[in-house]
């Protein structure tokens, strides 16, 4: 008996029509997609974009060379050169990120003893020739300037968690 | 001397051709992107929608995007052959439409045997998918014209058949003949005395267009492109152009063939009268043939593609036996008065 009614079934291509009453349905249904470059999703406080050198609000940078963030980076990407400045502090004379080697994890922001290198919330970004993934501290310094007002606000934020 | 009448009929009758070419070249750019938004939708997508308004302008990027590309010819294949290809596949397509009837006098060519011109010149397509399989030198390509080949030989039967069944309700071999014997009505037109031919037909019409679920001569997945997968440029854009000439093709004979051509469903309702509503013409043909469009689409969105044995499967051990049953049961019911020949 069953062995019948499944072979009309099959006949009378019920599930065939049961399959097209779900995508019918689905065409009506309203569509969730945002339109990207006009309509973005909100970020998180705690995203981690691409990275930026801080300065403190008198102009000094923060970093002082301690490596802490080269030590922890898990995929090798940060690489610093040191020196004695003038005045007797510790400063980097290099800091280089290579961007193709970051995986991103933020160990870098987490072990920073003055909270100089931090990842923002930045991430459309690309480049258009061989070497621009390796960025320098001039090009760090210079993020760090750009995004300090969302950089703070993000830390502000977060402050309470940390 | 030149014949002036001879001259006249011939500059007409290409200004007739062109009238007709030119919508249907069109209306496949805009086939392909209705494709897009309608299987988008199903999806739960929005389709394209960045080139021009809703992405109106889509078809005409693709178009550009394909004749400003390098067709490349393959190494050890065989060159004539293989530019040959996409004109015999886009021939037939095109030349079909010479008798297709728009409306009761819309038609280029009113030959009163236009259905099997119809059906000779569908099965030529076959021709241009096996002849690019072959000449790409390329095992994919190749694999890919046997599957088409195969599928196709198989479906043309049941096809046939099903066309038997609608020959012997209308009792006419013309296009225009048969529209005429379903008038009075949407309950008169063929789909519901022949349901399961109508079933029938538009299935193996799907599977003679190489379309999903049917659509193993070029499944991705298993044998890359199939049979065009080493065309590009202009030479893929006129197989793509075929195959979708092909697909409205397939609806408008549907349309002629199973839901009355350009009559209207409403005859014979007293309410309506002598309204445009009621009045038969080219709105109506078109409206059908749209909706027919609009299946195959749905089909895309819906249905996962057949395996091959099953595709056999059920073209020899499904569809076949139904349609020789049933032009028994056509001949039958035509016998007892059940359909009525041209109400």
């Amino acid at each position: 008996m069953t062995a019948m009614t499944n072979y009309l079934r099959s006949l009378m291509l019920v599930e065939l029509f049961q399959g097209l009453a779900v995508t019918w349905r689905h065409m009506l249904q309203p569509k969730v997609t945002l339109n990207y470059p006009e309509e973005k999703t909100p970020k998180s406080n705690r995203f981690r974009g691409l990275h930026a050198l801080r300065r403190y609000p008198n102009g000094e940078e923060r970093c002082i060379a301690c490596k802490l963030c080269e030590a922890v980076c898990p995929a090798l990407a940060i690489t610093i050169d040191s020196e004695q400045r003038d005045d007797g502090t510790r400063r980097t004379t290099r800091y280089d990120i290579d961007l193709f080697k970051c995986i991103y994890c933020g160990f870098c922001e987490e072990s920073c003893p003055v909270d100089s290198i931090v990842e923002t919330d930045f991430h459309e970004y690309h480049f258009e020739n061989r070497g621009e993934n390796i960025v320098n501290k001039q090009q760090l310094l210079a993020l760090g300037d750009r995004f300090e007002a969302s950089i703070a606000a993000a830390r502000r934020q977060d402050a309470a968690y940390r | 001397m030149i014949d002036m009448q001879a001259l006249q009929t011939l500059a007409w009758t290409v200004l007739k051709i062109f009238i007709i070419i030119i919508p249907i070249t069109l209306t496949v750019a805009y086939y392909t992107y209705a494709e897009r938004k309608v299987i988008g939708y199903m999806q739960s997508r929005v389709g394209p929608n960045r080139v021009g308004p809703w992405g109106l302008l889509q078809p005409f990027a693709d178009v550009f995007k394909l004749l400003f590309k390098e067709i490349i010819l393959p190494a050890n294949a065989n060159r004539f052959l293989f530019y040959l290809a996409p004109v015999l596949t886009l021939g037939p397509a095109l030349a079909a439409w010479a008798v297709v009837p728009f409306s009761d006098w819309m038609i280029l060519a009113d030959i009163n045997a236009s259905l099997l011109y119809v059906l000779a010149l569908t099965s030529m397509g076959v021709y241009g998918i096996i002849v690019a399989g072959w000449a790409s030198n390329s095992k994919y390509a190749f694999l890919g014209a046997m599957r088409s080949a195969a599928q196709i030989i198989s479906y043309e039967i049941a096809m046939g058949f099903a066309l038997v069944c609608v020959l012997i309700a209308a009792g006419d071999i013309s296009l225009k003949g048969i529209v005429q014997a379903q008038q009075g009505g949407i309950f008169d037109w063929f789909w519901l005395p022949l349901l399961p031919m109508f079933v029938v037909y538009f299935i193996s019409g799907v599977a003679e267009t190489n379309r999903a679920p049917f659509d193993v001569a070029e499944g991705e997945s298993e044998i890359v492109a199939g049979f065009h997968v080493e065309y590009a440029g202009a030479a893929f854009a006129v197989f793509f152009l075929a195959e979708y000439a092909n697909m409205i093709l397939i609806s408008a004979l549907t349309a002629l063939l199973f839901a009355g051509g350009w009559l209207s469903p409403f005859e014979n309702v007293p309410m309506l009268g002598n309204t445009m509503l009621a009045t038969p013409g080219i709105g109506w043909f078109l409206a059908k043939t749209v909706f027919f469009m609009f299946m195959f689409l749905w089909f895309r969105a819906t249905f996962p593609r057949y395996r091959y044995d099953q595709i056999m499967r059920l073209g020899w051990k499904v569809l076949i036996p139904l349609t020789i049953v049933w032009v028994v049961v056509a001949a039958l019911m035509v016998l007892l008065g059940w359909i009525e020949r041209g109400a």
